[in-house]
């Protein structure tokens, strides 16, 4: 499922000198065709994605600032947000630490199936989140494979923080993954090959030279990651049980208030995940236009 | 290097590689296959009679069916989209070019209150349909606008880099050779788009047919009638039907590797069409 998650090409190519599709008389529309165009898609841009965005603000802040604050440092919806902070922390650091030593396996190095390791990888992107959750509920649930050895040792996974942490991890599998094995394909491996035969370390190497080189690839997967972890909602919601200011995430403290019509208060805390997506989206665009002037200096020193 | 083509300089393959496949395998794989374990140990017949349940037929209709909708729909105004943002200049073109990918950042259950707030009949545009006797959330009407909404991004961002990247002397040539713009659009251009298109199709119809968060609010869950098949495996392990539940999660896991095997074909495709590498 790359190509929709990864970082935009394109945006680099559009660094370059812009090419003026309008000036130029083979490429031009004629201007009806132009402002249609642009008005039917503009159209559906705003009424799909704008209006739902500005919704959730709307509604937040409906019955003023007060009731919104109120509902946001109440007790349930802080220990959701400590809950979603927790599930984070855990899962991007692990996804991190796998993307990274699977893209060096992946781009460094020649082996049988690897492009089929590459779609297993990928697979998490393309299962149902709610059948992401049923699979820990079926290995560690009461009913599970593992469920009676788990009892006997009084060890409790599903309906509990683990068990959410799992499903976190689950579905943000494979986005630093996704990220960096491209990225370190195109980059091929001299320039790391002659740090070893130089005499560096492999940890020195990969410290040294290969982290620069990714490193915005790397930020970029991490904040995908984050993004996705803090979300999360048919997984997290299969396995956790629903104990309120126990194991509920911060999207499952939405859909308890806005079952109990608490609208302004599900708003509330949905606001802070709407904020989180804009300063996600904010951070995109940054890394991207970041990592075009380092694709730009480089292509300008490979030049000169 | 050509000398000694087996000889392997850089250090790290075994322990990275085992790492990847330790990881992959307990988290991923043996989880994944608990699912078919546990359909064989019901035996086939069993797993006939959960799947072919008359509401579980129309759980996987409509979620495949809205899907198939949603990702058609996307595809006609994707398109436009990412035509409109590579080809014109227009204000706040790099404002939408970025909230674009709205849909993958903002959380599911999110976008699925928000979109209620709208499309109920108390609600904005709701109430404007409600006047014309036409009711949208809590039909499957409303399923198929959740699926819009976050099936869009798939299409735009495999689209908009295929379009950037093609060559304007083909255009220049088809219009010195007499063409009009709209027979260079039917048979230069939309030719080299196809495969890109219908990768992002794929992408989009395969996370809509598994999507749960922005649905379930908006679809007022009525069985026969607006029940996704994800909705029906939660219903299922809520009466501890663990059974019920694992089977039609074997066929929507079937169904997602089947679409995975699509996709990457397509991708293959899409590379060669345009002279990539993947």
């Amino acid at each position: 499922m790359s190509g929709a998650t990864s970082l935009n090409a394109a945006q680099v190519a559009s660094l370059s000198p812009a090419r003026h599709y309008e000036d130029n008389p083979a490429t031009r529309d004629r201007p009806w065709v132009k402002w249609s165009i642009l008005g039917i898609s503009l159209a559906f841009f705003a009424g799909f994605l704008l209006l739902p965005l500005a919704t959730v603000f709307v509604e937040a802040f409906k019955k003023g600032w007060d009731v919104y604050l109120a509902a946001i440092t109440e007790d349930d919806a802080l220990a959701s947000i400590k809950l979603t902070l927790i599930a984070a922390v855990i899962a991007v650091p692990l996804n991190l630490v796998f993307g990274v030593a699977a893209a060096w396996a992946i781009a460094k190095f020649e082996f049988r199936a690897k492009q089929f390791l590459i779609t297993l990888i990928d697979l998490p992107f393309s299962v149902s989140p709610v059948v992401a959750g049923l699979v820990y509920v079926l290995l560690f649930g009461a009913q599970g494979l593992l469920g009676p050895w788990l009892d006997a040792h009084d060890l409790k996974i599903v309906f509990a923080v683990p068990g959410i942490v799992l499903a976190t991890v689950f579905v943000t599998f494979p986005f630093v993954a996704r990220e960096l094995i491209p990225l370190m394909q195109a980059q091929g491996k001299e320039e790391e090959e002659a740090a070893i035969v130089l005499g560096a370390n492999g940890w020195q190497t990969f410290w040294h030279v290969t982290l620069p080189n990714i490193k915005w690839g790397l930020i970029y997967g991490v904040v995908l990651c984050n993004a996705r972890a803090m979300g999360e909602f048919g997984a997290v919601s299969v396995v956790s049980g629903h104990i309120r200011g126990i194991t509920n995430t911060m999207p499952l403290q939405i859909e308890i208030l806005y079952n109990e019509y608490q609208f302004a208060a599900a708003f509330a805390v949905a606001s802070l995940l709407a904020l989180l997506a804009l300063v996600t989206l904010v951070l995109k665009t940054l890394i991207e236009w970041r990592a075009a002037l380092n694709a730009r200096d480089h292509q300008q020193e490979s030049a000169s | 290097m050509a000398s000694l083509p087996r000889h392997q300089v850089l250090p790290g393959f075994r322990l990275t590689l085992g790492y990847t496949l330790l990881y992959l395998s307990l988290l991923v794989l043996i989880p994944l296959s608990t699912v078919f374990v546990k359909t064989a140990s019901g035996g086939w017949e069993h797993f006939v009679a959960i799947a072919t349940a008359p509401r579980v037929l129309a759980s996987f209709r409509l979620s495949f069916g809205a899907a198939l909708l949603a990702a058609a729909i996307n595809a006609v105004f994707g398109l436009l989209l990412a035509w409109s943002l590579v080809r014109y200049r227009f204000p706040g073109r790099k404002i939408v070019d970025s909230l674009i990918d709205l849909p993958f950042a903002l959380p599911t259950a999110v976008a699925g209150i928000a979109l209620t707030a709208i499309y109920s009949p108390k609600g904005w545009v709701g109430s404007l349909a409600a006047d014309h006797g036409i009711r949208i959330a809590f039909t499957p009407a409303g399923v198929l606008i959740a699926l819009i909404f976050i099936g869009l991004p798939f299409i735009v961002r495999t689209v908009q880099p295929v379009l950037e990247d093609l060559e304007v002397e083909l255009e220049e040539a088809a219009t010195s050779l007499g063409a009009q713009r709209w027979q260079i659009f039917r048979m230069v251009i939309f030719p080299t788009l196809l495969p890109a298109l219908l990768t992002g199709f794929a992408l989009a119809f395969a996370r809509a047919v598994g999507e749960y968060g922005s649905v379930i609010f908006i679809a007022g869950n009525i069985p026969m009638v607006s029940e996704i098949a994800p909705l029906m495996i939660i219903t299922k392990l809520e009466q501890y039907d663990y059974t019920g539940a694992t089977g039609i999660a074997a066929v929507m896991l079937i169904a997602s590797f089947i679409l995975l095997f699509i996709i990457n074909s397509l991708q293959a495709w899409s590379a060669r069409r345009i002279g990539r590498k993947i």
